[in-house]
């Protein structure tokens, strides 16, 4: 079971206090957008065996949204940041870099 | 009597203990596990195989233990496959064997021995596939009677369980040497340390293998010393009769604490520590393994490990003539504990051609024959235990002339050790085959990974495969100090992982690798030929490691087969992972204290008391539990419904809505955020005013729905459907935080806050002007809202009807509910007034075609699907659900459409969920959403969403109701009484 | 105060024999939210005005007088106060807060709080918290569950916590605390 640190409120807890949100960083497009674009918001997500970054809810707690970057396969958590960054930090693009690299 | 007169040094010989088994009386004493004492006792059969149910006896003296399983207890504490080895001795302890009829000692099931020809690898896969039907009425409950394991217990658990959460820096899984230095080491930094050890005694094996001499001190005294540091130190939490059952992600680990199993309990029996670890440490020690040669599995054979425990802690003779079969020195310190207990040693049988060392020599010292490169080939004996033994040597191939008779009554078996490396495979490790020491051990290159992706297992002593007790300490010192030890050396093993015998016998059928699930070495190499080499495969086709000790004893040697059936090395064929928990857990401590009453949290209003003493009838709403009907006396169920609902329509019904969703909704941007979140207009509404607004996903379809009240410029009460009120809250909290956090909007879940009753009927307003208040009730415009007091306590009132009659929903603090309630119910007598259940609500809100959401939507229906249009924008440049709602799908003609459906036969109710057919009954075209009788129009009426329906009034449609059966049912209008709303208008 | 003393008689309930840890409703609890945004002055001096109370630091609680004020998240404080106090409190910072973009309500009536007290009392919730409530500091607030249910908890003396919750998972929470509070299962532990 994940532990998981909540950057809103900086709680450590396992995930029993969370809530998964699915993938992250994915743009809701503008009304007047192609079929394929909306398809593609609706419906496709990854699905890696890899580093993948995802939303998270701490459901439980503070009841605020955030971002984590994880493995999901070694589990691994590379960091959490803001539900309202548009893109990883370069801190965590950094450790992921260094972490996989070998 | 088995019992030795000395020695045995956890028993208190002095204070005796009473107990039965299979209904007979035996005497133990204190300190004695149930295998202890009924060995003691002279009892060698406890049980019978659970496929060809031959008799067996005990194997091990621990948590390994395959054989020795017991139904404990009787009636409501019965309790089935626990393992003797486990059950500490008290007074009145009652167990009974299990997997036999009539009973142990005359078994019917045996004739599946005479079979066992017929019963090889596979053969439930082979026989029982056809036919289907067979499997469930005629194979299956046959199998389950001759060969189930232990009965289920039929009665509910009268003891209770819990769960304790706990945190802590290190976790040190096991009590023995390595796992006291281990915890005296991290207490003495300062960690939070927390120490388990799955028996009631600290030292491990210390206690028996006592001969080493630690910092200057005997094992003993070592251990009294550590155990005294650990007890008087803060910051170390130790517990006895707790297995670390499970190491998981994150440092995730669970405590299986046997609480009152050695008496009877008072307070939980079972606790389930849930711990967070920085760290965890498994000093879980090895386990022996059998050697399989013919005939191993009589009982009388035992580990040679258990049997000096049973010499040397419980001060039993397990046999008075032993034949140790050894591949190690191990078995030498068994054949000199019972020497020295005064039993005779028949032989040391050998596998190593030149059996060198300390040990070798102390044996042969005291007159004890050694055997080199011999086994044992073949086993003589019966239910009562081994007779005989015909030796055999180990060098001159498999199928080979058996050599010396030797008379026994008891054979040691000392296969070498296993190191207990579960936890580090639990969590992800990984593990090496070491061939030198023929053992698997953790690889340090692929521990488990905590989230920073550092090791978090570790494995200390006799779990990284070391030997001697030196070693043992060396490993747990860590990068700390070592401890000075003198110990005996450990001379090189020489595995055997199959013993020759001759003809027949050589071919395994006999060699027994799993003693629960009777798997031999033939079985294996069965399925090896048949193509099943992976070793997952051969596992799932013979069952091997498959029972309730998963493997403990026969993993190693199975793979060991395997490989050398393949021609493979041990290596190559890998092993099986080890899964939680380490030993079976009991249900009850999984559930922990929420049982019964506390099982699941189910939510109250503030009336709930009130509603039951009225006769109220409940019914889940969500996690709500909602007055469905009020009986009165012995009516029947449908005459409550009937007469509740000729309340609401002609005098006037209270209904408790505060299960409603209220929202609070402010900020300068509220009104163009419910623009996004509604598919209607809210930025528009007037303060003062409430509009019924529906609310989509992004795929379109309706999730939920309510009235919005604009209690000033600025701030906005959202309410939701029962049990939505949470959903609908994360919901906004989602957009605004995720999506839309450039809008200046707060958002309060308010629901519990206020309690809220609908007044319903004509004579609602006289109801609520005979209370004392400065509401004008009569001005009061439908859809309008007003503040003010009735009787003296605050109240909201909206003017909204959803049963179509003249109709207010009152808010009121909840602190008032029950006063205001009483109050409304007491000034109306003559007016009829009286309460009204969900049931009947819903017949009301029917009778007018007014939707459910959840009832008339299933996640794929949109405002459109139902005919509401009209509270779809058309205005607004974006909310959520309408980009999807202009997708093909949604805007194609033939979409399933709310309607109504009238039976022909007016007293036919149809059942909800029945399928509408197409004209040629190929087809479902859709289905009933809502179906009742209404007193009303004395009828029956139901909504449904049929194909084109709004196109297809007057159709005629079959309505299938079983496979043979179909109604008749015409396309209405779902409106089907007061179609102007001229009611909810006076 | 006579409808008060009858509207809250719900709340009210006596304790089994036999606790390990003692476990009362206090049912005269009265509650504010607000929301708004922690770090401004004017919010600061609002909250101040209203109760005497500091802006709480993350997860912790501050107190004055009658009232304490709990951390919630990161918009958003609970006031802790008499029943009959809240809608003052409200009013008041209302006032103070003036055009400021913030959410004050009187939710006294939406939740139900109870003390869990004692030398245990942090083992009761342990039975059904995913918290370190050992090495929890008194004034410290944490919004977690209890069972399933959504709780929040604050330390609020060495042996004493306050445990929240929606008011109608109140009988669950009450009789939960209570079978955990028992003597026997807290005899060693």
């Amino acid at each position: 079971m994940l532990l998981i640190q909540c950057p809103a409120c900086g709680v450590e807890a396992e995930e029993t206090e969370f809530a998964p949100g699915g993938e992250a960083h994915i743009l809701r497009p503008e009304p007047g957008c192609s079929d394929a674009d909306f398809a593609m918001y609706l419906f496709e997500r990854k699905n890696p065996r890899a580093v993948h970054y995802e939303r998270w809810r701490h459901a439980f707690g503070c009841g605020k949204w955030f971002h984590m970057a994880r493995h999901t396969h070694t589990l691994e958590i590379f960091g959490v940041y803001a539900a309202d960054a548009p893109e990883p930090p370069q801190e965590i693009k950094d450790r992921i870099a260094e972490r996989t690299a070998s | 009597m088995s019992r030795l007169a000395s020695g045995g040094a956890l028993i208190d010989r002095d204070t005796a203990i009473s107990f039965s088994f299979d209904g007979k009386k035996f005497r133990g004493v204190k300190g004695d596990t149930l295998a202890s004492a009924l060995l003691a006792n002279g009892v060698k059969l406890v049980n019978r195989s659970y496929k060809y149910h031959r008799p067996r006896g005990l194997v091990t003296s621990g948590p390994e233990e395959p054989n020795a399983l017991v139904n404990l207890g009787s009636g409501n504490r019965h309790e089935p496959n626990i393992r003797m080895t486990q059950i500490e001795l008290f007074d009145g302890l009652e167990a009974t064997s299990q997997n036999r009829w009539p009973s142990l000692r005359a078994d019917v099931g045996v004739l599946n021995a005479a079979a066992s020809r017929l019963y090889p690898a596979g053969f439930y896969y082979k026989t029982f596939i056809h036919p289907r039907a067979a499997w469930k009425h005629v194979f299956e409950p046959m199998i389950r009677r001759i060969a189930g394991l232990g009965r289920a217990p039929t009665e509910a658990d009268p003891d209770t369980y819990e769960h304790q959460y706990a945190f802590c820096d290190t976790l040190i899984a096991g009590g023995g040497p390595a796992g006291l230095l281990a915890a005296r080491r991290a207490g003495e930094a300062g960690e939070r340390v927390m120490l388990v050890e799955q028996t009631e005694r600290w030292g491990g094996r210390l206690l028996v293998d006592d001969d080493a001499e630690i910092e200057g001190k005997s094992a003993r005294d070592w251990i009294a010393e550590q155990v005294a540091a650990l007890e008087a130190m803060d910051n170390v939490v130790m517990r006895l009769r707790t297995c670390c059952s499970a190491a998981f992600d994150h440092g995730y680990a669970l405590l299986y604490e046997r609480r009152g199993d050695h008496t009877i309990p008072t307070g939980p029996r079972h606790r389930l520590w849930r711990v967070r670890a920085k760290q965890i440490v498994g000093a879980t020690g090895m386990i022996e393994r059998p050697i399989p040669f013919y005939g191993n599995d009589f009982p009388g054979v035992m580990l040679a490990s258990a049997v000096r425990d049973y010499v040397k802690l419980w001060g039993v003779a397990p046999g008075q003539d032993t034949v140790v079969y050894t591949t190690n020195d191990d078995g030498y310190r068994t054949a000199l504990a019972l020497h020295e207990a005064g039993c005779r040693v028949a032989a040391i049988l050998d596998s190593r051609a030149d059996p060198v060392g300390m040990l070798v020599e102390q044996a042969k010292a005291v007159g004890l024959i050694v055997m080199p490169s011999t086994g044992i080939g073949k086993v003589m004996g019966s239910k009562d235990g081994v007779r005989e033994v015909q030796t055999v040597p180990l060098d001159k191939g498999d199928d080979v002339e058996l050599g010396k008779r030797l008379q026994c009554d008891c054979i040691a078996m000392a296969g070498g050790w296993s190191p207990v490396v579960h936890l580090y495979s639990h969590s992800g490790g990984k593990v090496v085959w070491d061939t030198a020491q023929a053992m698997y051990r953790p690889d340090p290159e692929n521990p488990p990974r905590d989230r920073f992706g550092e090791p978090y297992v570790r494995l200390v002593g006799g779990a990284t495969g070391a030997l001697t007790t030196h070693d043992v300490l060396a490993s747990a010192a860590g990068e700390g100090a070592g401890v000075p030890v003198h110990c005996a050396a450990e001379q090189p093993a020489s595995p055997v992982w199959f013993t020759p015998s001759h003809g027949k016998a050589a071919l395994g059928g006999k060699h027994f690798l799993d003693y629960q699930n009777d798997v031999t070495v033939a079985d294996i190499r069965l399925a090896a030929r048949e193509g099943f080499e992976s070793v997952e495969h051969a596992k799932r086709y013979t069952t091997l490691g498959m029972a309730t000790d998963q493997g403990k004893l026969s993993n190693i040697n199975g793979h060991a087969i395997l490989a050398d059936t393949l021609g493979k090395a041990m290596a190559d064929v890998g092993t099986t992972t080890f899964r939680p928990p380490y030993t079976p857990i009991s249900m009850g401590v999984i559930a922990g204290q929420e049982k019964g009453l506390l099982f699941k949290p189910v939510r109250q209003t503030a009336l709930h008391d009130w509603h039951a003493g009225q006769g109220a009838e409940f019914e889940p709403v969500g996690d709500w539990r909602r007055p469905y009907r009020y009986q009165k006396g012995s009516e029947a169920r449908a005459h409550s419904i009937t007469r509740e609902i000729k309340r609401v329509r002609e005098a006037v019904g209270l209904l408790d809505a505060s299960t409603l969703g209220k929202i609070i909704v402010r900020g300068p941007d509220a009104g163009k955020f419910l623009d996004l979140m509604y598919t209607n207009m809210m930025s528009s509404l007037k303060p003062g005013k409430c509009r019924y607004g529906l609310m989509c996903n992004d795929n379109g379809f309706l999730m939920d729905d309510g009235v919005v009240a604009r209690l000033d410029e600025q701030t906005f009460l959202c309410h939701t459907t029962s049990g939505g009120s949470d959903r609908v809250h994360a919901w906004m909290e989602e957009w605004l935080q995720t999506e839309w956090f450039d809008l200046k909007v707060l958002t309060a879940n308010v629901t519990e806050q206020w309690s809220q009753f609908a007044v319903a009927g004509p004579n609602a307003r006289a109801l609520l002007e005979r209370m004392e208040g400065d509401i004008d009730f009569a001005g009061l415009p439908f859809m309008g809202f007003a503040d003010g007091t009735l009787n003296g306590m605050p109240v909201r009132v909206f003017r909204i009807s959803f049963s179509g009659e003249l109709s207010y929903e009152l808010a009121t603090p909840t602190s008032y509910a029950v006063s205001l309630w009483e109050a409304l119910l007491g000034a109306g007598d003559d007016l009829g007034v009286g309460p009204y259940g969900t049931e009947a609500l819903h017949v009301l809100r029917a009778e007018k075609g007014f939707i459910v959401i959840g009832d008339e939507t299933d996640g794929t229906v949109t405002p459109h699907d139902v005919g509401m249009s009209w509270a779809v924008s058309k205005k607004k440049e974006d909310f959520i659900g309408k980009r999807a709602m202009e997708r093909s799908d949604l805007t194609r003609a033939g979409r399933k459409q709310l309607v109504g459906l009238l039976t022909e036969d007016p007293k036919f109710v149809l059942p909800d969920g029945a399928h509408a057919l197409s004209a040629d009954g190929k087809r479902a075209i859709g289905h009933v959403t809502s179906t009742y009788h209404s007193p009303t129009i004395k009828r029956s009426i139901a909504m449904a969403l049929i194909e084109g329906g709004v196109d297809r009034m007057g159709e005629t449609l079959e309505i299938g109701i079983d496979r043979k059966t179909t109604v008749k049912a015409v396309i209405a209008s779902p409106v089907f009484y007061d179609k102007e709303g001229a009611r909810q208008n006076v | 105060m006579s409808d008060l003393s009858l509207a809250r008689a719900a709340l009210d309930v006596t304790p089994p024999p036999d606790l390990g840890a003692q476990v009362e409703a206090l049912s005269s609890r009265g509650m504010v939210a607000i929301r708004g945004d922690l770090a401004d002055a004017g919010f600061a001096a609002a909250l101040k005005a209203a109760t005497g109370c500091d802006v709480p630091g993350v997860r912790r609680s501050t107190e004055a007088g009658e009232c304490r004020v709990l951390w919630m998240s990161t918009d958003e404080v609970m006031i802790f106060c008499e029943w009959s106090a809240a809608p003052g409190v409200v009013a008041s910072f209302m006032e103070k807060a003036g055009d400021a973009h913030v959410l004050a309500l009187d939710v006294s009536d939406a939740r139900a709080v109870f003390r869990v007290s004692g030398e245990k009392a942090w083992r009761v919730l342990a039975k059904g918290a995913p918290v370190d409530l050992e090495r929890f500091g008194v004034g410290e607030v944490r919004r977690t569950r209890i069972a399933t249910v959504a709780t929040g908890i604050v330390r609020t003396g060495d042996d004493s916590f306050e445990v929240f919750c929606f008011r109608s998972f109140a009988a669950y929470m009450w009789d939960w605390l209570c079978v955990g509070a028992g003597a026997e299962s807290l005899s060693d532990l």
